[in-house]
């Protein structure tokens, strides 16, 4: 009986192995091999021999720039993102969690922190683009150009709106269950000891939700910062960010030979994400211990 | 659990493994001719031979081959037409130089692997290891300058930097320095970044030979464009007729060919006018080349012998791009008068950069372009 058992226990272990191998096979052919052949062409140049050199290339001034305006642009929209999608959730918890108006921005949510690329792109140019509704129509109603110093919806600063618009549906879903997880009975306590709005401010609600809004921001980033498409479709001028960066190192026909320098930038980019992930997930962990 | 999961990885990374292994044909032949490495016609006999031998193939691949560019659209209609047993495979018709040359790299032994090339000058003259060397049946007629000696890649045809644009949004640009006016704020576009793109890139040598500098030296035409930025001229949007219709770019630095295609295709939508300054003009050709892997060697060969016929040569003149073979054939009475009148005025000095000249201007791009136009 005692063996039936061990050998049964080691039958359900190796059926959960099995369980998993779709899985395992999935991020390995599509995430763990791809990652590795990139990054290790950062190591190797052109001719194929070992090299540190284009790792080097990452301290190039342009280089450089170009990771400092991807900080940037990430942090400023993240931040934004994260400020007033937490309003956003703190004005929906005064709405009852079944009703239409929640039950709307959630789905809304996640369609709209998952709308990105040319899509979003397009909808951009199709409203404020120079011959976009919005923009024509300031301009013959109010005379009001929104152009008057260049046309900046094509440039870095051009990002952030698109950037934000994707962000704050994110903040929503990522930051709602830790504003649910406040729970009534710790606002009773806090009243009964005397205190009041300010002291539950202070005192609970801000520690509690510190970690979660934290670690909320750092996902904000981290989307920001490996975002692609949507600055792909449209920035064509300069590359300021890094995955526009990598878009020319590879697809240049003008600057040859810098293949490999794609390989540096995406290492680059593998490091920060890494820094950032980490952050996130001890931050969550954190924040979990009140949300259960 | 954690030994099953490493068991569980070595299962996959061995899966992997088999999967990534391609079987790999060898080059199919037709009556005993080794189409792979035949340089010129002669190898097939005649004409007919190699269109035998490119039927028994049935299938062409192109790649980035854009059906507005140049007339392509007309010239793989009319080769399909014309060769009905012969299938094209058209890949990724927006792709860039480096593209094709990476799509050779990376789909190398499969049969949908590039057949054929058309590349820019610097990717032609550094990728020359992935050309195999032809010579069509028209060499003779191809200028020495526009050919590799060997036939591992040959101009195919070319233009003039130019300027196209609306002449109901912007007055008539007649000088390069009149884009710095204020009619022009916000309305000055190029064909892509410099950094990357061919066309975008004689834009900036044009700049340059046209504000005093000279090809040798693209720091003139950077700071013009600094100087459209300052001024807040420059748009950043990548051109395309669909930009042009709207109205989103009036004004577009391309080339003459791609700027004459975009009037003709917006007839009736918006008028479109190409002007090319007078003084220096900068001109480039493009190149074809043979893969040297070709999955269908002589369906890549009996395309080039097309492309250089004069009909091909023609359809590519009505596309308003200068063909290869063009004083030849205007020599030979085989041009199309009507069509090699109808292209814009040529400018008094014509520029080439040379290889060393562009790989300086693309280095000198690469440090200072970003920083120049923000």
């Amino acid at each position: 009986m005692k063996s039936g058992r061990q050998l049964s226990s080691k039958f359900r272990g190796t059926a959960a192995a099995l369980g998993l191998l779709p899985f395992a096979v999935y991020v390995l052919l599509f995430l763990a091999v791809p990652t590795l052949i990139a990054v290790g062409t950062g190591f190797f140049d052109s001719d194929g021999a070992f090299t540190l050199s284009t790792i080097a290339a990452l301290g190039d001034p342009v280089v450089l720039s170009t990771f400092a305006s991807s900080f940037w642009l990430s942090a400023l929209t993240a931040i934004v993102g994260a400020v007033v999608g937490a309003i956003a959730c703190y004005a929906l918890l005064g709405l009852r969690p079944d009703g239409p108006v929640r039950v709307m921005v959630d789905s809304l949510s996640g369609v709209l922190a998952q709308f990105g690329g040319v899509m979003l792109a397009f909808a951009f140019v199709a409203t404020i683009g120079i011959q976009g509704m919005i923009t024509v129509y300031l301009q013959d109603t109010f005379g009001i150009d929104l152009f008057a110093n260049g046309v900046w919806l094509y440039e870095t600063p051009g990002l952030i709106l698109p950037y934000i618009y994707f962000q704050v549906p994110l903040m929503i879903i990522t930051f709602m269950p830790a504003l649910q997880s406040l729970k009534p009975q710790w606002a009773e306590a806090n009243a009964t000891l005397g205190g009041g709005t300010r002291s539950y401010w202070l005192n609970i609600a801000f520690p509690v939700l510190a970690p979660s809004f934290l670690g909320s921001l750092l996902l904000l980033f981290a989307n920001a910062f490996s975002s692609y498409a949507t600055a792909a479709a449209l920035v064509s001028q300069g590359s300021q960010i890094v995955p526009l960066q990598i878009r020319a190192a590879l697809t240049s026909e003008t600057l040859l030979g810098r293949t490999n320098l794609a390989g540096a930038l995406a290492l680059g980019m593998i490091v920060v994400m890494a820094i950032v992930m980490s952050g996130y997930s001890m931050l969550q962990s954190r924040a979990a211990r009140w949300q259960r | 659990m954690k030994r099953t999961l490493t068991v569980t990885l070595a299962a996959a990374a061995a899966l992997t493994l088999v999967l990534s292994a391609c079987s790999n044909s060898p080059a199919p032949t037709a009556n005993g001719v080794d189409a792979a490495t035949a340089t010129s016609l002669t190898a097939f006999g005649d004409l007919a031979g190699l269109e035998a031998a490119a039927n028994a193939e049935g299938t062409l691949n192109v790649i980035a081959l854009p059906r507005d560019w140049a007339n392509y659209g007309a010239i793989l209609d009319r080769f399909a037409e014309k060769y009905p047993d012969i299938t094209i495979t058209e890949a990724s018709p927006d792709g860039s130089s480096a593209e094709e040359i990476q799509a050779a790299k990376n789909l190398k032994g499969q049969d949908t692997a590039p057949d054929v090339f058309d590349l820019g000058l610097a990717v032609a003259v550094s990728s020359t290891d992935f050309f195999a060397p032809y010579q069509v049946a028209t060499w003779s007629d191809i200028p020495d300058a526009l050919k590799e000696a060997s036939g591992l890649y040959t101009g195919d045809y070319g233009g003039y930097m130019a300027v196209g644009y609306d002449p109901d949004a912007v007055p008539a640009p007649e000088t390069l320095s009149d884009l710095l006016g204020s009619d022009y704020k916000g309305k000055v576009a190029m064909n892509g970044d410099p950094t990357q793109a061919g066309a975008a890139f004689a834009a900036v040598g044009l700049a340059s030979v046209q504000s005093g500098g000279s090809v040798d030296d693209f720091q003139s035409g950077i700071d013009f464009f600094s100087e459209l930025n300052q001024a807040g001229n420059f748009l950043k949007v990548d051109p395309t007729p669909a930009t042009i219709a709207s109205g989103e770019t009036p004004v577009v630095f391309d080339w003459d060919y791609l700027n004459v295609s975009y009037g003709t295709q917006l007839e009736g939508q918006r008028n479109w006018k190409v002007v090319v300054f007078p003084g220096t003009g900068y001109a480039g050709y493009y190149n074809q080349a043979i893969n040297k892997d070709a999955p269908h060697p002589a369906a890549a060969r009996l395309w080039q012998e097309f492309l250089y016929s004069d009909e091909g040569q023609n359809l590519w003149l009505a596309g308003g791009a200068r063909p290869a073979r063009a004083d030849a054939m205007q020599a030979a009475g085989t041009i199309d008068t009507a069509l090699f009148d109808a292209l814009p005025q040529t400018p008094d000095t014509t520029v080439v950069p040379t290889e060393a000249q562009s790989a300086a201007a693309a280095t000198l791009l690469g440090e200072k372009w970003a920083a120049a136009v923000q």
